[in-house]
């Protein structure tokens, strides 16, 4: 089989992807996603707060989806459901399975690369004790309750402050479980601020800063966690040790891009983000490989990985138009305090807008875009955390006016300039 | 007068907002919010708190559909909603949009379905 776009993963992602590629002109593109239907992690995410950007209303995850099934349907673009797809090779051959084709070999002339991400895992996380059942990643439970109809267990602990930790703990708290506490090993939540309200503050549900578990206890069930409150080296202090008994731990410690594709086929990657090294259109270091939205960097909204999909839909178009892009690229920078960019460097010509997280939270702070010494942009903020992504729109005057070769994006303290 | 600071829950943005009570608890002053929608909020959220419920509810094939309040209802009325969910079984075959509880709870709103689904096999 062959196939101009070959997009893989048919999430949010997936979905915006295809329909701005059609739109700017792609007919021979296919889908493929491993579930059973379109949509991704949002037909899991009942809850609302989706799309206020994107559609200035607010909706819930499986209506965000739906809009764009709508769009996908409309346009006859073509996917396979309940398809895996097993290997990206260098030559774009995307290599996929499912129950009807079997294994079958796609030559693709460009790939969008939307396969989302996944929670870190408990393995990943080092607590010590027994391994009973009753632990959950909050994503896992979330599809159990929302999906399934299942409630996992009746008294819970969580760990970990991260969106879905919070959002989990109020759904658990409708269905009539009782939370016991959500534990954030950092001194702040990674979780936006309406969710700590409307989560927890709203079922008087206690968030433990600096503190996290550090025994697991039970030996078929999980019968109680021990936790205890961290230092400054997030180190645990013995004295503060408390048993909690529950039957359930849910984990919300962190999304890691799911890229096992992406390297398999010897695309760069970014060790911060876990994602593919991109430009601004977000194409990789192989030709023809775009990725976007959360398998490129973790997003807090899905408006914005719709918007970074579009980008990539559109570049895909254009490539097989026969656009490359020409001249030296400029390297975009992270300094001082900002953890990463995307883009990592800036090939054409045209604004850019430079997506970023700052490493702790900052107050007070100016942000700002070096051009060698010289100053190419500046904000003043209030206030800057690692939860929110922030954003600089550099013009195409700007861009133009760049001389080194290299931006860097940084952080600095009015007061002193530095 | 009294002051209570708030964090907005209309958007992401999540700002805090100062809102200036009187004696009799009515709202003479709103700071902080970087919208319209803000300051609204922080007046409902002082005088009759309002949120969505979005829950799931079982469906006649076994399984469940996601469904949510049209609008939002009082935050008292938030678990009312819920035992009135777990009250009913909706049809197997939804679209998004079909009201699967007409005023849930006696609250005036509508329970809606948020997807579409034909029944199980």
């Amino acid at each position: 089989m062959k196939k101009d776009l070959v997009i893989i993963g048919g999430g949010p992602a997936g979905m915006a992807a295809a329909v701005a590629a059609y739109r700017a002109g792609v007919r021979d593109l296919l889908i493929l996603e491993r579930e059973e239907k379109l949509g991704g992690i949002l037909t899991q995410c009942i809850h609302n707060g989706f799309g206020l950007h994107r559609f200035g209303e607010e909706l819930t995850g499986p209506e965000y989806a739906w809009r764009y099934e709508k769009e996908v349907a409309e346009l006859n673009i073509p996917y396979l459901t309940e398809t895996t797809v097993i290997s990206l090779a260098p030559d774009k051959t995307v290599t996929a399975m499912n129950r009807t084709l079997g294994v079958f070999t796609i030559e693709a002339g460009t790939v969008i690369l939307a396969m989302g991400c996944r929670e870190r895992p408990k393995g990943a996380l080092n607590i010590p004790g027994t391994r009973p059942a009753g632990i959950y990643t909050a994503g896992t439970a979330q599809k159990f309750v929302n999906r399934k109809g299942y409630l996992p267990g009746r008294e819970v602990v969580i760990l970990g402050s991260g969106d879905i930790g919070l959002i989990m703990a109020r759904r658990m708290t409708l269905e009539g479980a009782k939370v016991k506490a959500v534990c954030e090993l950092l001194p702040y939540s990674g979780g936006l601020a309406r969710n700590i309200e409307q989560c927890l503050n709203d079922f008087g549900i206690p968030l433990r800063l600096s503190t996290t578990v550090v025994e697991i206890h039970g030996k078929d069930r999980l019968e109680g966690v021990t936790v205890a409150a961290v230092d400054e080296e997030r180190r645990p202090i013995e004295s503060t040790r408390e048993y909690i008994p529950c039957d359930t731990l849910l984990l919300s410690c962190g999304l890691i891009p799911e890229n096992e594709l992406t390297r398999g086929a010897g695309i760069a990657m970014d060790a911060v983000t876990g994602g593919a090294v991109t430009d601004e259109e977000r194409e990789t270091d192989l030709p023809g490989v775009f990725a976007a939205g959360n398998v490129l960097h973790v997003h807090d909204l899905v408006d914005y990985v719709s918007e970074e999909a579009e980008i990539a839909g559109r570049a895909a178009a254009r490539y097989l138009a026969g656009h490359r892009p020409e001249g030296k690229p400029i390297t975009v920078r992270a300094e001082g305090g900002v953890r990463y960019t995307v883009p990592r460097r800036i090939t054409g010509h045209g604004a850019v807008k430079i997506f970023f997280r700052v490493g702790d939270v900052y107050r007070d702070r100016e942000i700002a875009v070096f051009d060698g010494d010289r100053l190419l942009y500046s904000r003043k903020t209030k206030k800057l955390a690692p939860g929110e992504m922030e954003t600089v729109a550099l013009s195409a005057e700007k861009i133009a006016s760049v001389e080194s070769g290299e931006i860097r994006v940084t952080l600095r303290d009015p007061k002193n300039n530095k | 007068m009294k002051e209570r600071i708030l964090t907005c829950i209309v958007c992401p943005r999540g700002c805090e907002i100062a809102v200036d009570l009187s004696e009799d608890g009515s709202v003479t002053g709103v700071r902080g919010n970087a919208c319209p929608r803000g300051s609204a909020y922080a007046e409902r959220e002082c005088t009759h708190p309002e949120r969505t419920v979005t829950t799931t509810v079982r469906c006649a094939d076994g399984g469940v559909a996601s469904v949510r309040t049209r609008t939002p209802v009082p935050r008292d009325a938030v678990f009312a909603v819920m035992a009135a969910v777990a009250d009913v079984t909706a049809p197997a075959t939804l679209s998004v949009g079909d009201i699967v509880i007409a005023d849930v709870a006696g609250t005036g709103v509508d329970l809606i379905a948020t997807e579409n689904r034909r029944p199980t096999k």
